[in-house]
């Protein structure tokens, strides 16, 4: 077998060496933080508007990750290019007959990639929790407050988990451009649509994006959202089988196709 | 040693690979020649256990690639020049092949210098010109310092001075005592290098041989002769138990017999010669000649180039008018 810290060095390697790692993690840094500043401000301007429901299940901790619906798209992408420009530029083929252990290669892969996601999602995730309270002012909530910390760090979970998601996707289909064709458009727009129409509501609320951001509504049913039959770790829960799903995927394909 | 033991890949109903049995030997270099879509290619990347064989397999010093510890301390492969990621640099693309093989990254340095890309070692390798992409992937094929090392047609697209440097270059490592497998539809690049060939056709071994003796057995060699009292030669080297054949122009060629055996034959019959010439066909048209019946892609024309003997004598060629598949193996070169 190869070495393990061995393969895992190297494709600590490949990431830090392609300048897509940078501007995609750097956008969804700043996406979400800033798109979550905005919003808290917004709300916290206009909230004699809120509906009365709204302001009863006001969630100080949830309105400050606003941006990450935006923001989580950044991470698809650094996800998708991750595993797939090795395909898009042939990568692969010279990868494989290094570390033709197929297991090694991808788990490595994903343990890097992911771990650098999870490391930006939490430090994202912070950011944004401070800088959407220093917004909302009174209206705001601390890290000490119950539940919120839990809020706070499942948001950063949630970001990596994205990521390594759209890791197994794109291992899966073994195309970027396919696999961005397909995850940009479903998590910003069909899940969305799906999530809010009545009868599709029950299926989509178990989508890992929808069923996965569960975790940073402190106030439950947070924003008048959905009653969702399942609480916020069960949520991530139902994320991290879609995520062990599209790895465990992107394996069998690998290990079954021809490089 | 290389050894490929009853490979066979199909796509669909399409058989690219079959049932190919060959073992490539250490220390020499060995050629693997074909026309186009012969199944060289996907033979190499089954070789690397990148493609999966419908059935057969191929054992590396006995083990199957999947198995070595660290592949590219055993095996170096150049399969495509544009192998690499485009927006990583030369240094970084090598560099991370490197360290999943706990190779020491001063190696790096060393085969860039080797391949003459210390210059751009920091550039990004998408701006690389053809050639510098082939040297770029020769120097990750060298990175592991390997006993083996394999070249899918490594000179495809280069200038002359790029296939002089390659050729150059297989030549040193063969001479290291290093095993060299390298693919290429040209005979003629082939007949410059290779100790050793392998011919495939349509998936199908046509033939294992040193190439001392392919050029032994292909390269027909006969005598030539022109003389005014045309009909009395004809008639002595009828007598003498000569095959003949009259080709264009009154001019008698005469295989297996040497100029100096007909020159004296003619002084002996006090005949007239104008021309007593010994000949050699080419060992491109002795590998056309043997892949005819199974080039794939035929130029589009009634009556192909390829598929018609250049230069024949009766009697010759017939050898390859055997059914295919028939295994010309000898084990001579070893």
């Amino acid at each position: 077998m190869a070495s393990v810290p061995a393969v895992l060095t190297s494709e600590w390697t490949k990431i830090r060496s392609v300048s897509s790692t940078t501007w995609t993690l750097i956008s969804a840094f700043a996406v979400t933080v800033v798109m979550g500043a905005a919003l808290a401000a917004l709300l916290n301007a206009q909230f004699d508007d809120l509906s009365e429901a709204e302001q009863a299940t006001f969630d100080p901790t949830f309105v400050s990750f606003s941006g990450t619906i935006l923001g989580q798209l950044a991470m698809v992408v650094f996800g998708v290019l991750v595993v797939g420009t090795e395909y898009s530029s042939g990568m692969i083929r010279t990868s494989l007959a290094a570390v033709p252990q197929r297991a090694t290669f991808l788990l490595s892969k994903i343990t890097v990639a992911g771990a650098l996601a999870l490391f930006v999602g939490l430090l994202t995730s912070f950011v944004s929790f401070f800088l959407g309270q220093a917004m909302l002012g009174d209206r705001g909530t601390d890290l000490g407050a119950e539940n919120v910390l839990r809020a706070v760090v499942g948001g950063g979970l949630y970001m990596g988990l994205i990521a390594i998601f759209s890791m197994g996707v794109a291992a899966m289909l073994r195309s970027s451009m396919l696999s961005l064709g397909i995850l940009m458009p479903f998590f910003f727009l069909v899940s969305q649509i799906l999530a809010a129409v009545p009868g599709a509501k029950s299926v989509a609320r178990y989508f890992p994006d929808q069923a996965g951001s569960k975790i940073m509504q402190v106030v439950p049913d947070a924003m008048n959202s959905d009653p969702a039959p399942y609480g916020p770790w069960a949520g991530l829960g139902i994320m991290v089988l879609w995520v062990l799903a599209a790895v465990l995927g992107g394996f069998l394909v690998l290990k079954n196709r021809d490089a | 040693m290389i050894e490929l033991e009853g490979l066979t890949k199909r796509f669909g109903s399409k058989i690219a690979v079959d049932h190919l049995s060959c073992q490539v030997r250490p220390g020499i270099v060995t050629g693997f020649l074909g026309p186009n879509g012969a199944g060289k290619s996907t033979t190499m990347r089954m070789m690397l256990d990148l493609d999966n064989p419908t059935s057969g397999t191929v054992r590396i010093d006995g083990k199957h690639y999947r198995e070595l510890q660290e592949p590219l301390k055993y095996i170096g492969a150049l399969l495509d020049a544009k192998a690499m990621h485009g927006g990583r640099s030369a240094y970084n693309n090598l560099l991370c092949l490197a360290q999943s093989n706990r190779i020491p990254s001063s190696r790096v340095d060393e085969v860039l210098d080797m391949v003459g890309l210390s210059a751009v070692a920091k550039k990004k390798s998408k701006g690389f010109s053809l050639g510098m992409g082939q040297r770029l992937g020769i120097a990750s094929a060298l990175l592991g310092d390997p006993e083996i090392l394999m070249f899918d047609e490594p000179v495809n697209g280069l200038d002359p001075e790029g296939i002089h440097w390659i050729r150059n270059l297989m030549k040193a490592l063969a001479s290291e005592g290093r095993t060299i497998f390298v693919s290429s539809h040209l005979m003629s690049e082939m007949a410059l290098t290779a100790d050793h060939l392998i011919v495939i056709g349509q998936g199908k071994l046509l033939a294992d041989t040193s190439m001392a003796d392919f050029i032994q057995e292909n390269s027909r060699s006969y005598a030539r002769l022109r003389s005014p009292q045309q009909e009395r030669l004809r008639d002595v080297l009828h007598q003498e138990g000569f095959t003949v054949v009259e080709t264009a122009g009154g001019v008698l060629e005469i295989d297996g017999a040497t100029t100096e055996e007909l020159g004296e034959l003619a002084a002996r019959h006090q005949l007239v010669l104008h021309e007593l010439s010994s000949q050699r066909a080419s060992l491109e048209e002795a590998f056309m000649q043997m892949t005819a019946g199974s080039v794939e892609y035929h130029a589009h024309s009634e009556r192909d180039p390829a598929a018609e003997p250049p230069v024949v004598g009766a009697g010759w060629g017939e050898s390859w008018n055997k059914p295919e598949g028939t295994d010309r193996t000898d084990g001579k070169g070893a």
